[in-house]
């Protein structure tokens, strides 16, 4: 036991190991300030914090795990990636694939669906602590504006991502929600005013989601593109300002 | 000591603040751990659906959008698609976007808190449970054909048929859309003058508004399940 302590005392005094961790465990609060603002992942967070907001009980650490679970769905949706090709004469054996044949495909591919209903519960969860802490109150208007964005798009990435397995209950759960979309005023073909602009079927809004008039294999790249690229960079983006503005608008809210 | 002294150090005390290193960030790594182990375990013993290759011949019946959004499927059983695929949804998003330039009420910022802000917070907890329990019944409740079925009750293609469905006359329509809304905005008002006051007339207006479109999908809904209503307007371009 004190050989290993040891190795590790040696170890951690080399060059080489505090030229990569700066600062040890060291209880000062000087050091402590340190390991928040020299690390580039730890310094979204404030130095101090108030006593308040590191109670579970506050914020029930939902948006926190929002954001976590969005980075476990990007882990295990690029590890999907190698796997799944948006081919309509690929996709459902590719699935296949992942539940049978690729080691710990199963897993990769349950658990990435799992999480994303997960963050649907957490964002809309985060919504509801936010609003009964009265958070969205002056000066963080705006911020609540960016939540309400950040969860249209939560909503929007799990929906694009229903059709890619290219089974019965994607296929038709695509078919239920660009049908709402057909009915659209004005920009739908089945809404009211569609003929105002002369839409049809083939140049409405339920057209330019699908890629066609019907869920085919354009529809199925398209539904790839905005899950894997488009949404998550809009959403991205939303987030950076996001979680810029928790700080620019004076911290985490608490009695005033 | 003086009230001053006071006032300072309950000051002090609000805003007594402490390390994000340790204190933050070890809550955090110790819930990132949770969620991860719970995911993986649960991943483990339950399989994601599969179901069979999708085939445009073979429509699912029931055919079910993801549940996030089958409370707005439920409420095509009572609306249009245009208005409960469509206008329901945009209204819900530009209601929640405007609750901070709406809620004027400086009360409640940062903590937990009902009676100073009652109306705020019983608006939005109901719109909040009326929104996921649309979603129970879509989910569970609703069989073959999107026939209502009690949770105990096996799905089958046997159910009654269900009964014919009337529309109001235009004018009836008209005038009980003209009262509704009418007293809707002006009772409020009139009850509620310090209220309405404070809101001043463009918040008042459009917090009404939403609040009474909200309260309008229920009507309605009660209106189809007690009365067989299926349109209280109808025009060439679009029913209601």
């Amino acid at each position: 036991m004190n050989l290993i302590l040891y190795f590790i005392r040696k170890l951690t005094e080399t060059e080489v190991w505090k030229s990569v961790f700066r600062h040890g465990y060291t209880d000062t609060s000087r050091n402590r300030a340190l390991q928040t603002i020299s690390n580039v992942w730890l310094h979204l967070h404030p130095v101090k914090v108030p006593k308040h907001a590191v109670k579970i009980r506050f914020t029930w650490c939902l948006g926190g795990l929002t954001f976590f679970i969005f980075l476990f769905l990007t882990v295990t949706g690029v590890l999907l990636m190698f796997y799944y090709v948006p081919d309509v004469n690929r996709a459902y054996a590719d699935m296949i694939d992942l539940m049978y044949v690729v080691p710990l495909g199963r897993l990769l591919r349950t658990s990435h669906r799992w999480a994303g209903h997960a963050m649907v519960i957490t964002v809309c969860f985060h919504m509801l602590r936010v609003f009964l802490t009265g958070s969205y109150k002056a000066p963080r208007q705006f911020n609540w504006v960016l939540g309400v964005l950040l969860l249209v798009l939560t909503f929007l990435l799990s929906f694009t991502g229903y059709l890619l397995p290219w089974d019965q209950l994607g296929y038709w759960a695509i078919m239920v929600g660009t049908n709402m979309g057909a009915a659209t005023p004005v920009m739908g073909y089945q809404g009211p005013f569609a003929e105002l602009l002369g839409v049809k079927i083939n140049n409405d809004i339920r057209f330019a989601l699908l890629g066609g008039t019907q869920i085919d294999a354009p529809s199925l790249l398209r539904a790839y593109v905005w899950h894997c690229i488009g949404i998550p960079i809009i959403a991205g983006a939303l987030m950076i300002l996001h979680f810029w503005r928790v700080r620019k608008d004076g911290g985490i809210s608490g009695p005033l | 000591m003086s009230n001053h002294a006071e006032a300072q150090i309950a000051n002090n005390k609000k805003t007594e603040k402490v390390f994000s290193w340790p204190n933050l960030v070890a809550k955090e790594f110790i819930a990132a751990i949770l969620v991860t182990v719970v995911l993986l375990v649960y991943s483990y013993y339950v399989d994601a659906p599969l179901r069979e290759l999708a085939n445009p011949g073979e429509p699912e019946n029931p055919a079910k959008a993801p549940w996030y959004f089958l409370g707005l499927q439920e409420i095509l059983v009572y609306f249009d698609p245009w208005i409960a695929g469509v206008v329901v949804p945009s209204i819900i998003i530009m209601g929640l976007m405007a609750i901070p330039y709406i809620d004027v009420n400086p009360k409640g910022n940062g903590g937990y808190c009902f009676w100073d802000r009652r109306f705020a917070v019983t608006v939005f907890l109901f719109g909040f449970i009326f929104w996921y329990l649309l979603i129970i019944v879509g989910t569970y409740m609703r069989g073959p054909f999107w026939a209502f079925f009690w949770p105990w009750e096996t799905w089958s293609f046997d159910f009654p048929t269900p009964p014919p469905l009337i529309s109001l006359p235009n004018w009836l329509g008209i005038f009980a859309l003209l009262i509704y809304f009418g007293f809707g905005m002006l009772v409020p008002a009139v009850a509620f003058w310090k209220f309405a006051k404070q809101l001043g007339f463009i918040r008042y207006n459009i917090t009404m508004g939403l609040f009474l479109l909200m309260m309008g999908v229920l009507v309605k809904i009660a209106l189809r399940l007690m009365f067989n209503i299926k349109y209280i307007l109808q025009t060439p371009w679009f029913n209601i």
